[in-house]
């Protein structure tokens, strides 16, 4: 029997702005139910956790108080109108219940913010928004670096960071909240002290930790939004996953090279990293910045667009990268728009998750221990050695399995052959003679000796360590890089 | 969003929020809301119907809710929010405040110490319910001012 809903004014956004909406129900338990089923939103400011009406909902058929008819089992006959009216209440607490904290700003931080209080679409209220938010960064490396930045500048009031690593001298071409100074330091320490002397006001919460399936949700669960600024497949697998399972949004950044990608996965609705990437790349497949390089300015611009991300799911305004997977080609000075979908029968946050828990995420992407190492097994020489056997002026010819480039820095004078380049070249070897391989530190070359024993090299050795072992040990003018 | 109060409204809500006290007063906002800004252009008092405690309660009844709206509609109005007092209590809303509000509405709440109306606040539910956000208040001064307490 077809009866009308009114939804009450209140309520209208959440349901398309109709005031009224028509169902075949026979009775007001079902007439709710599809009203819930067709508008989910709906369904929290009506009923409580235990799916019950929440007490201050009122219920009329045809203005008859269902609770002095047969409440939710009240039958509807054709043409009746079911009006939903809440009593109005509320009141000071007693002292034993904690009232919502009172946040207000600073005269200090209404100067420093004022270019955002001026703005109608920030305005008090977004700042003050942005002063309860509490966002959690994974990374402070390359991408973490803008986002602390910004986040703090922004007044975002409780920023965390994740990372257990120290700063590199390789860092500071990208990582700009670093000095050289800091090198050598934690990287979350030095990151605290830039951040806090730019705005002594946030709170930075430092988490020196790998980031693991057992310490996650409970490091996830103290965060408003979780920023995925990391550089391995497993975490990011681990992140993404915790966040769904968490119910929370993931502002999610990568790079590679001189292209980036942004999105925001784990919001309602919306897809999660699994609905892009179902299963991670084999190991070894997509290189790492210390192997692929990066042009050190790119992860700033990435790193800034999830800053943005970020503040305006915190301020809950603009358009964000939700089903939308923007992607930003540095070289072409591109911006390009892939639609993502939310995968249904996706293992995660699809209607059927199989995924309920945290897995172990390197097993998960194929990776045995704790870094990518490769476990071609092969002869090898070590620097020292190789020294001494070419002072000595034995007839060895050096290989170097490096690209171009590498070479133009620094190299031992070897015959160049780049490792994609040698199934083809192979012809240019001499197998009589004897062969040491290298590259810049020792894997490259592992796999090419692999290869060439496997054609029928027998006198043929990997140089452990490669040319940055033969810095270190045989000739300090030789330059690392 | 801000929330605009047409002159002399303010005052409204507190001298009923005095002649209250100790109890808490209550009542409707009528305005209009064009989806970027809302103006409060009425008032309707309503009864405290907790019977029990309305010294930190209060109750507005389905049946006066729709008398609520049926003046917003006499005057050409929408109804867009409530108003209510906390007798020596903060203008911030509370947990029960929190359970028993719906998103959209704007929640005036005025703290009255010792029989003298103090500071005025409004507060909107976030749709999750989690909770109550600050609204900027222009109730027809020159500036707004940078903080809550008016």
């Amino acid at each position: 029997m077809p009866v009308k809903v009114i939804i009450p004014t209140a309520l209208r956004q959440f349901a398309g702005k109709r005031e009224s909406v028509e169902f075949d129900a026979r009775t007001v338990g079902e007439a709710l139910d599809s009203l819930t089923g067709h508008y989910d939103e709906l369904r929290k400011h009506l009923f409580a956790d235990d799916g019950r009406l929440r007490s201050f909902v009122n219920v009329y058929v045809n203005d008859e108080d269902i609770r002095y008819l047969a409440k939710d089992r009240t039958e509807l006959k054709d043409g009746d109108t079911i009006s939903i009216i809440p009593s109005i209440a509320g009141g000071a607490t007693d002292t034993a219940t904690k009232p919502a904290p009172e946040i207000k700003l600073s005269n200090e931080e209404t100067l420093r913010y004022s270019r955002h209080l001026i703005m109608p679409e920030v305005a008090l209220d977004g700042q003050l928004k942005l002063k309860q938010a509490k966002v959690l960064l994974i990374g402070t490396g390359g991408l973490g670096a803008p986002l602390g930045l910004y986040l703090t500048a922004a007044g975002v009031g409780r920023i965390g960071l994740v990372d257990f690593d120290v700063v590199d001298f390789t860092n500071l071409q990208r990582q700009v909240t670093f000095s050289t100074s800091d090198v050598g330091r934690r990287k979350v320490e030095a990151a605290r002290e830039r951040l806090t002397n730019l705005n002594p006001a946030i709170e930075i919460v430092t988490h020196e930790t790998k980031l693991t399936s057992e310490n996650a949700l409970e490091l996830f669960r103290d965060y408003d939004i979780i920023v995925d600024g990391t550089d391995n497949f497993p975490t990011r697998y681990l992140v993404n996953d915790a966040c769904i399972l968490l119910g929370k949004p993931n502002v999610y950044g990568s790079i590679f090279r001189f292209e980036g990608q942004a999105t925001v996965f784990g919001y309602p609705g919306g897809p999660c990293y699994r609905c892009l990437y179902p299963e991670p790349p084999p190991p070894g497949l997509v290189p790492s910045c210390a192997e692929g390089g990066v042009l050190g300015v790119l992860p700033g611009i990435v790193g800034s667009l999830q800053a943005m991300e970020t503040i305006k799911l915190i301020l809950g305004t603009g358009e964000p990268l939700v089903g939308r997977l923007l992607l930003f080609d540095a070289l072409q000075m591109r911006f390009r728009e892939l639609k993502l979908r939310k995968n249904p029968e996706c293992p995660v946050c699809g209607e059927h998750p199989t995924v309920t828990k945290l897995i172990d995420y390197h097993e998960f992407c194929g990776i045995r221990g704790e870094e990518a190492e490769s476990t071609v097994q092969v002869p090898e020489i070590e620097p020292r050695e190789l020294k001494a056997r070419l002072d000595r002026g034995d007839d060895l010819f050096v290989l170097d399995v490096r690209e171009p480039h590498e070479f133009q820095i620094c190299n031992l004078s070897g015959h160049l052959i780049p490792l994609g380049e040698v199934p083809r070249r192979a012809h240019e070897l001499d197998s009589s003679r004897e062969i040491v391989v290298h590259c810049r530190s020792g894997k490259r070359s592992a796999e090419a000796v692999d290869f060439l024993r496997k054609a029928g090299f027998r006198k043929i050795w990997n140089l452990k360590g490669g040319i940055l072992a033969w810095s270190d040990q045989v000739d300090s003018s030789v330059p690392k890089y | 969003m801000t929330l605009k109060f047409t002159d002399g409204l303010t005052d409204r809500i507190r001298v009923h929020a005095a002649q209250a006290y100790p109890h808490e007063c209550c009542g409707a906002l009528l305005g209009r809301d064009n989806g970027a800004a809302r103006e409060i252009l009425d008032l309707l008092p309503l009864p405290n119907h907790h019977v029990r405690s309305p010294r930190t309660r209060f109750v507005i009844t389905p049946e006066d809710f729709r008398r609520a709206e049926a003046a917003a509609g006499e005057r050409g109005l929408d109804l867009v929010g409530w108003y209510h007092s906390h007798p020596d209590h903060p203008a911030l809303p509370s947990e029960f405040d929190r359970a028993h509000a719906w998103p959209w509405y704007s929640y005036v709440i005025v703290a009255v110490e010792k029989g003298r109306s103090a500071a005025l606040a409004s507060w909107r539910l976030s749709d999750d319910r989690m909770r109550f956000s600050p609204e900027l208040l222009d109730n027809g001064a020159k500036t707004a001012a940078p903080t809550l307490r008016t």
